[in-house]
C-alpha cells in the first residue's frame, strides 16, 4: 500500500508527461461513444460531447490546468492537420457523381459558406457580442486546424474559435438529419452537403453513420467549404468593416 | 500503400501546403493545400499509390480529433458567461439556417442544373 506521499510523487511524474492525458483523452472518447452506440447511436448522445463533458469533470476535479491537458492531448489535435489533407481520397472516391454535380455543389457551397459566417456575425452583432468573439465566430462551420487559421489571419481568438467550430459540429450532428427529414430532404447527397458545409468533420462522422453516401458528400463539402471559407470569410469580415 | 506509408505521404502534403502558406503567402490554409494537391494528384495519376490506409484510418475516428480542441471551452469560461446568449444564439441559428438554406438551394440547384441520374442509381 503506497502512502499519501508516493502516490503525491506518482502524480507529480505522471501529470508532467503527456502520456497521462493522452491516454484519458481515448479512454473518455471509447466511453463516450460505448455510451452512445448503447443508446442506439441516439444524436443527443454526441461522442465529442460527452467526451468533453467527461474530461472536463476529470480535469477540475483533479485541479489539472488546459496548458497541461493539452500538453498531452495535442498529440489527438495535431491528426486533424493529416486528416483534412486525407479528405482528397472520399473527394476522389466520387469524382464521377462530383463531375455530374459539381456545379450546383459549388454554387450552393458558396451559398452556404457565406450565410454560415453573415448569420453567425449577424446574431453576434444584434446581441452584442465582443469584435473578438465575432471575429472569432465567423470561420465556425469548418475544420478546426482551417478555421484556427482564418481566425488567426482575420484578429478573432483561435482557441475560442476552435470551441465554437466544435460545439458547431455538435449541433449540426445532434439536429441536422431531423431537419431534414421535416423539410422532406431525402436525397443523401444533398443531405450529405449541407452536414459537410455546417458542421464540418463532426457531422462529417454522424453523415457516414446514415449512409456511405451521405458521408462522403459530406466530406466531399467539408473539405471544399474549408477551401471556399479561406477564401472568403476574411475578404467578407473586412467588407464588414470587422477586420483589417 | 502501407498506413505508415501513407501517413507519411500525408504528412509530406500538408508540409508542402505550409510551406506555401506560410512561406509564399498563399491565403489558404497549408492542410487545404495539401488536400488540393493530393487531390490533383490521384487525379492525374487515376487513383494509383493513394494512402487508402492511412486516410481511411484518420477519417474513420474523425470526431475524437475534435475532442482536444472542445475541452479548451475551459479556458473562455469568463468570456462564455459573460457572453453566453450571443455565443449560444448566434451558434444554433446559424447552425440550423446554414442547415436549412444549404439543403434547400442545393435541391433546387440539382433539380434545374444537374443532368437526370443513370437509371440504375450510379
Amino acid at each position: 500500500m503506497a502512502s499519501s506521499s508516493d502516490l503525491g510523487r506518482l502524480w507529480v511524474y505522471l501529470s508532467a508527461s503527456p502520456l497521462l492525458w493522452l491516454t484519458v483523452t481515448l479512454l473518455a472518447y471509447l466511453a463516450a461513444h460505448a455510451l452512445y452506440r448503447r443508446a442506439g447511436e441516439n444524436p443527443l448522445l454526441n461522442p465529442v460531447a460527452l467526451a468533453v463533458g467527461l474530461l472536463i469533470v476529470v480535469l477540475v476535479t483533479t485541479r489539472t490546468s488546459y496548458a497541461t491537458y493539452f500538453a498531452g492531448a495535442q498529440f489527438v489535435h495535431f491528426l486533424l492537420g493529416p486528416a483534412t489533407v486525407a479528405l482528397a481520397l472520399p473527394l476522389y472516391r466520387q469524382l464521377g457523381k462530383l463531375r455530374r454535380l459539381w456545379l450546383p455543389i459549388a454554387l450552393s457551397l458558396v451559398v452556404g459558406v457565406v450565410v454560415a459566417a453573415l448569420s453567425a456575425i449577424g446574431v453576434g452583432l444584434l446581441l452584442g457580442a465582443s469584435p473578438e468573439t465575432l471575429l472569432s465566430l465567423a470561420p465556425k462551420s469548418v475544420t478546426a486546424p482551417v478555421a484556427m487559421g482564418i481566425a488567426d489571419k482575420i484578429g478573432g481568438l483561435p482557441s475560442l474559435t476552435a470551441v465554437l467550430v466544435v460545439a458547431t459540429g455538435i449541433l449540426g450532428a445532434v439536429f441536422g438529419t431531423r431537419l431534414f427529414d421535416w423539410l422532406g430532404i431525402d436525397d443523401d447527397a444533398v443531405r450529405g452537403v449541407a452536414m459537410g458545409v455546417t458542421s464540418h468533420g463532426i457531422g462529417t462522422a454522424r453523415a457516414f453513420q446514415v449512409s456511405a453516401e451521405m458521408g462522403a458528400f459530406s466530406g466531399l463539402a467539408m473539405a471544399l467549404s474549408a477551401f471556399v471559407t479561406a477564401l472568403l470569410v476574411p475578404w467578407l469580415v473586412r467588407g464588414l468593416g470587422l477586420a483589417g | 500503400m502501407s498506413a505508415l506509408t501513407g501517413f507519411a505521404l500525408l504528412l509530406a502534403y500538408q508540409l508542402v501546403g505550409e510551406v506555401l502558406a506560410v512561406g509564399v503567402g498563399v491565403p489558404i490554409p497549408g492542410p487545404v493545400i495539401g488536400m488540393l494537391l493530393l487531390l490533383l494528384t490521384l487525379v492525374l495519376r487515376r487513383g494509383a499509390a493513394a494512402p487508402d490506409a492511412a486516410a481511411d484510418t484518420l477519417l474513420s475516428h474523425l470526431s475524437l480529433l475534435f475532442v482536444p480542441a472542445g475541452v479548451g471551452v475551459m479556458v473562455h469560461a469568463a468570456r462564455l458567461q459573460g457572453e453566453w446568449l450571443p455565443i449560444v444564439a448566434a451558434l444554433v441559428v446559424s447552425t440550423l439556417v446554414t442547415l436549412v438554406v444549404t439543403a434547400l438551394v442545393l435541391r433546387w440547384l440539382v433539380r434545374r442544373l444537374a443532368p437526370a441520374e443513370p437509371a440504375d442509381g450510379q
